[in-house]
């Protein structure tokens, strides 16, 4: 079993912190084996941002994607440069406010959240990303919710980690929803 | 016996004599310089096991192969930082770093420098005999403009560094220049340094007859000396303008700072150390 | 560290595969990508009682390990290519005095600048041949973070056992990228300390070596009264500076490395016992090989991978052992290769100019070649 995911979307979003609290939720906490890289060549804010986490239970050998099974996009500039890197078949998770989908995605799996509307419902938009590992989360299985929370919690200071927690939860109980319509 | 064979018995036991003869020209200002450190040594009383002479390259880079303790002969420009990992590393040990002007302040320069601020607890002799001796009297970085050298036989264009001035400017505590003809002077400010801490620079102006002196009307160590004698003014408090050293012109020497109580590098960070194993 | 499992980079591991073989005292100047190396060790070695020193400059960093390696503390330094083309002058020295010193150099695309972030592997022949001079020192290169730990150790004991430098090779993408990673406990971890003279000071000459040719290190401050010299020196540290001193020094500075390359050199034979081709890679790129030899089985292709841990002394015996035509992947215009070369006529490179890796696809594709 290999399994490749993507985040894509821009600096500032945590697109990379998202990325490597996947690879480390499954690698401590789910004891599977996993590799996390991250694009260095644009972090600064604002840019465009990418990280993406292989997931197998054997040692990983190839550490980057080489076709996404998942891809999790919060930017529109992410849709449009990362599409032909996810697999056929595949599934697509999306901020549905920043990512508007097109013809090309017709034959993928799409999960829409609105991530980010939500983060701010809560109280901060920086927590848009912990709501689409939420998401993630409960659509796709790849990593169990209690490996993703502590991953989170080990990742996120004490004081914001209520907050998290209400986002984590957040996505992921929409993601159950959304998963069984 | 008398006190002055009794020095030298002293002396030799600092010295690998079995080394000798050395390889500096008749004349040389570099052996005056390095037995006054000697003495200076000796009269320390400090503990030889725990001095340790790091050298440069250069002629004056050779006399950490005389010197009867632990001693290097690094890399060109290199002594400063080798020294300052030895020092770094066991800052009970007395490092001293003895080198010349080419090796220190040019291809060393960046060395001097940042090591000097951080204000590492090194003592630096630093002979300045205003040429490249051992590859033949080229100009170097402290060759007075208008002075004749191999590289510059119409003159040097170039202008000299400043050292006690540079070494100010940095914050080092104690800053010193005498030339070769103030034996005694040599010898009591290194005695003087060797009990003080931080980064210490003691400038010792020194003749090469051989490369330097033939070139610019000094032919004899002699003559050398004479110009040191005839030309040198004590100031301790002399001005930028003041220490800066013209072609054949005055020769400001003396203390020009000595202050303490700025920690050292390796005191501050025994503090790091104290704050990161809370 | 507590023992257990990690999630960590490669340059994490480094630092704390390097703390864990008792290094106490570390000089560096930034570089991306090992800057994390550096920034770990500010954080970790003050905790150990050890030291820590950002320098001016590369050049610096490397005379203060070298230094400080006199006093009896295991050193190093983390660089990248262009640090390692200033520090090579001090690497010389090292090798010369047999001074105990481990560099990392974490490969990025090259020449000059070249690209800061992302992978190359255009340094391996410059971490044998950088200083002017012939020498010997060993070089080892992992290919996963867990590995960068391991080998760390190894790097240390080897500097340690015989007084040389040890260029640790890792790569951007190593440097870079997370994995999971086993610590064990300490008393598990078995350090190599140098050999220290056993004869008191007024007996020792302080560079005879021992039968093994390597010469038992004092340590600054107990009275062998040290004198090292880069100059060419006979067995008591003094210049000598004739054509036999130079036979003498540098042919058993040479010797001390290949007379014991058996011990040093580490391998990986993977799936090359029934091989039909066999494919050579180092560091971050054997995983793509690794994924691409399997791809190749499953299509019935018998092919296999040496994975060279050891890259110098370069590990010969291995390329001699399989008869067979050979791929060498490397990220650079051919440098493994000729030395692949030297020991089999039947190999084809396989390069890339740097950036990234090979795809496994690009990997399969040169396997399917070479069986046609």
């Amino acid at each position: 079993m290999r399994i490749e995911i993507k985040f894509g979307g821009l600096g500032g979003q945590g697109i990379i912190t998202a990325g490597y609290i996947t690879a480390k939720a499954a690698a401590i906490y789910d004891g599977k084996e996993s590799a996390f890289t991250q694009d260095y060549s644009a972090e600064a804010r604002g840019g465009a941002s990418t990280s993406e986490v292989i997931i197998s239970d054997e040692k990983v050998t190839y550490p980057q994607v080489i076709k996404a099974d998942y891809l999790v996009l919060m930017s529109q500039s992410a849709y449009r440069d990362y599409l032909d890197k996810l697999k056929e078949g595949g599934t697509l998770i999306i901020d549905e406010d920043l990512v508007k989908p097109d013809e090309k995605a017709e034959n993928f799996k799409i999960y829409k959240i609105p991530a980010t509307k939500f983060a701010e419902e809560i109280g901060n938009p920086i927590v848009a990303n912990i709501i689409m590992l939420g998401f993630f989360t409960a659509i796709t299985g790849v990593v169990s919710k209690d490996a993703m929370w502590k991953s989170i919690e080990e990742r996120i200071p004490q004081r914001f980690l209520e907050l998290n927690e209400r986002a984590f939860l957040k996505g992921y109980e929409y993601g159950e929803k959304m998963k069984k319509m | 016996m008398n006190p002055m064979e009794e020095m030298r018995r002293e002396e030799e036991k600092l010295l690998r004599t079995d080394r000798l003869p050395h390889v500096w020209c008749p004349g040389c200002g570099i052996g005056i310089t390095l037995n006054a450190f000697l003495r200076a040594f000796i009269r320390s009383k400090i503990d030889p096991n725990k001095l340790v002479v790091v050298s440069g390259i250069g002629c004056t880079g050779r006399a950490a192969g005389y010197v009867n303790v632990d001693s290097f002969h690094t890399t060109h420009g290199r002594g400063i930082p080798f020294a300052v990992g030895i020092k770094f590393a066991r800052p009970d040990l007395n490092v001293v770093v003895f080198s010349g002007d080419g090796d220190l302040f040019a291809i060393g320069g960046n060395h001097f420098v940042n090591a000097a601020r951080r204000n590492h607890d090194l003592l630096v002799i630093a002979v300045n005999n205003f040429t490249y001796g051992m590859t033949g009297g080229q100009h170097g970085p402290t060759t007075p403009t208008g002075a004749y050298t191999t590289t510059t036989p119409y003159g040097n264009p170039d202008r000299p560094f400043n050292i006690p001035h540079l070494a100010i400017s940095l914050g080092a505590p104690y800053v010193a220049r005498w030339t070769t003809y103030h034996v005694n002077q040599i010898q009591n400010s290194i005695y003087h340094a060797l009990h003080k801490k931080g980064f210490r620079v003691i400038e010792v102006i020194s003749q090469c007859p051989t490369v330097y002196g033939r070139r610019n009307d000094m032919k004899t160590p002699l003559e050398m000396m004479h110009y040191f004698q005839k030309n040198s003014v004590r100031k301790d408090d002399a001005s930028f303008e003041e220490l800066e050293l013209s072609y054949n012109g005055k020769i400001v020497v003396g203390v020009f700072r000595d202050v303490q109580g700025i920690p050292t590098y390796e005191e501050r960070y025994e503090d790091i150390i104290r704050r990161a194993k809370k | 560290m507590k023992p257990g499992y990690y999630f960590w980079s490669g340059d994490i591991a480094a630092a704390e595969g390097a703390i864990a073989a008792g290094c106490r005292f570390y000089a560096g100047y930034p570089i991306t990508p090992s800057s994390e190396i550096a920034e770990r060790m500010a954080l970790r070695l003050p905790q150990e009682g050890g030291k820590f020193i950002e320098m001016e400059d590369e050049i610096g960093s490397i005379a203060a390990i070298i230094g400080a390696s006199w006093t009896g503390k295991k050193v190093m330094t983390a660089t990248a290519g262009p640090g390692i083309s200033l520090m090579n002058e001090n690497i010389g020295l090292a090798a010369m005095t047999e001074v105990p010193i481990v560099v990392i150099n974490a490969m990025r695309g090259a020449p000059s600048t070249g690209l800061p972030t992302l992978i190359g592997q255009g340094d391996l022949m410059q971490a044998k041949w950088g200083s002017h001079g012939s020498y010997e020192i060993i070089s080892l290169y992992p290919d996963s973070v867990q590995e960068t730990f391991d080998l760390m150790i190894d790097a240390f004991n080897y500097a340690e056992k015989y007084r040389v430098p040890v260029m640790f090779l890792i790569d951007a993408m190593l440097a870079h990228m997370y994995e999971k990673i086993y610590v064990p406990p300490d008393d598990e971890i078995v350090r190599i300390e140098r050999k220290r003279p056993t004869t008191p000071p007024e007996e020792t000459l302080i560079y005879k070596a021992d039968d093994d040719l390597i010469p038992p290190m004092p340590r600054i401050g107990e009275g062998y009264k040290i004198h090292a010299s880069g100059l060419t020196h006979n067995e008591k540290g003094y210049p000598e500076l004739t054509p036999q001193a130079q036979e003498r020094l540098v042919k058993r500075l040479n010797d001390k490395i290949r007379k014991h390359a058996e011990e040093i050199w580490k391998v990986e034979e993977y799936k090359t016992d029934d091989a039909d081709i066999i494919v050579v890679a180092m560091g971050s790129e054997s995983r793509s090989v690794r994924l691409a030899v399997d791809l190749a089985r499953r299509e019935g292709i018998k092919a296999g991978m040496l994975r060279l841990i050891t890259i110098w002394p370069f590990p010969y015996k291995f390329i001699e052992k399989y008869n067979v035509p050979y791929i060498v992947a490397e990220i650079n215009y051919g440098q493994i290769y000729h030395k692949v070369r030297e020991y089999t006529r039947d190999v084809e490179l396989l390069p890339k100019m740097g950036g990234e890796i090979h795809k496994p696809d690009e990997v399969l594709r040169a396997i399917r070649r070479a069986v046609q």
